[in-house]
């Protein structure tokens, strides 16, 4: 499905949560969404979810108005933190009333991630661990493949087998049955490499909206001596340094052409790529 | 030569060529699917898919429409010339400058390598 956002604002009162943020997801891909905490993130998948109606700004889903518009939230799918909901049941009741409400959903795939998550039907959801209720919801999210489906920190609580779990099954259900997918996430080491394009926010503005691997091409650390590499790096931006003794690297950030990636070598420099997390700290500021 | 910009990238291209050149892989032979590189690797399709479109822009793989990538019949005699191309400086002249930073003359390196020839 396709997003466009424009000028949007999402206030609380005194807080501006977003603050005329403007994107365009062309849809049918993974997208990470990154930000620090309060950068907005949650705030920004509530609205598109209409969970809550924006301040000032559009909000288009395949070019619908989103806030109380039932025929188009029922395509989209928002999976919090929290995991499942609804506190009143088994997990069979969850899975029926997610299939009630759900036009696409699938009970025999719901029936498997059932196995891969260890769950059990006649479980009580109010006496499950934070683990399994992470589990619950996204199963629910990805079961009810909706053509839009957001988590939101999905992953609290579940340990790394069953993170790994998720994000295999999201994968392998994401290529079987194309959909918008929206991921947003801390453990950005453990899930970028899933997204096709990254979004960058910080104070409810853009910061970054880029293909996944031309990001992370843009991306270059300078590792040598540190009078070669400060020569270097004249004039280009540096986002961070580090030096231990006589050596120095230094995290540039924008396109290096070849004649200067050949000057580097030359110089005696060793460049190498930057990982998504680095590039994400140094775009989004300083330790709060 | 300058690809350490996408260590996925590089990654799926340096399996499938090296799967070229020890004959794991022969001429025409069908190469796995976007999908199962990228459940294998655990990576966006996408991005798989861009891996092997850098595969098909070097000649080592072609599509075809509609049933996916095979290996391109002259891929291993393509791979191998031009590793012959870059192999002095990729492996001879870094292999020379460690022999000299660690005091090994070089008449001791060239001895090696006529004592391995005469096996």
């Amino acid at each position: 499905m396709r997003i466009d956002v424009e000028d949007l604002v999402l206030r609380y009162g005194d807080v501006t949560a977003l603050d005329r943020l403007t994107l365009s997801l062309e849809g049918g891909k993974i997208y990470g969404l990154l930000g620090r905490n309060g950068s907005g993130k949650t705030s920004l998948l509530s609205v598109l979810a209409a969970f809550r109606k924006e301040s000032a700004g559009t909000v288009r889903i395949d070019g619908q108005p989103v806030f109380e518009n039932a025929g188009l939230t029922r395509r989209v799918s928002l999976i919090r933190d929290v995991g499942e909901t609804i506190d009143i049941g088994t997990v069979e009741d969850a899975l029926y009333f997610a299939e009630w409400l759900r036009p696409n959903w699938d009970a025999e795939y719901a029936r498997t991630l059932l196995d891969t998550f260890g769950l059990t039907p006649k479980a009580k959801v109010k006496s499950m661990s934070k683990g399994q209720r992470s589990a619950m919801g996204v199963l629910v999210g990805l079961a009810g493949r909706a053509p839009l489906t957001m988590f939101d920190e999905s992953y609290l609580g579940m340990d790394p087998p069953s993170r790994y779990a998720f994000y295999d099954a999201l994968l392998a259900d994401y290529m079987a049955h194309p959909r918008t997918i929206i991921l947003s996430t801390h453990l950005i080491e453990e899930v970028s490499s899933l997204f096709e394009e990254v979004v960058i926010i910080d104070h409810g503005r853009l910061v970054v909206h880029e293909e996944t691997q031309t990001l992370l091409s843009r991306g270059t650390a300078v590792t040598g001596p540190a009078e070669q590499v400060d020569t270097f790096t004249h004039g280009l931006t540096v986002l961070g340094a580090k030096q231990l003794g006589p050596t120095k690297s230094a995290m540039l950030y924008g396109d290096l052409d070849d004649a200067r990636r050949r000057k580097a070598v030359e110089a005696g420099l060793e460049l190498g790529p930057i990982a998504m997390q680095d590039l994400f700290i140094h775009l989004t500021g300083e330790p709060k | 030569m300058f690809d350490d910009r996408s260590p996925i990238y590089r990654q799926i291209a340096d399996h499938i060529k090296a799967d070229v050149l020890r004959e794991a892989l022969k001429g025409d032979e069908q190469v796995m699917s976007t999908n199962q590189y990228a459940a294998f690797y655990r990576i966006n399709p996408a991005t798989a898919a861009k891996a092997f479109q850098q595969l098909v822009d070097e000649g080592v793989l072609f599509k075809k429409r509609g049933i996916g990538m095979f290996v391109s019949p002259d891929a291993r005699e393509v791979l191998r010339s031009r590793h012959r191309e870059s192999f002095f400086a990729d492996v001879v002249d870094p292999m020379v400058a460690e022999a000299k930073a660690i005091g090994i003359p070089l008449s001791d390196v060239i001895g090696r390598i006529q004592e391995l020839e005469g096996r």
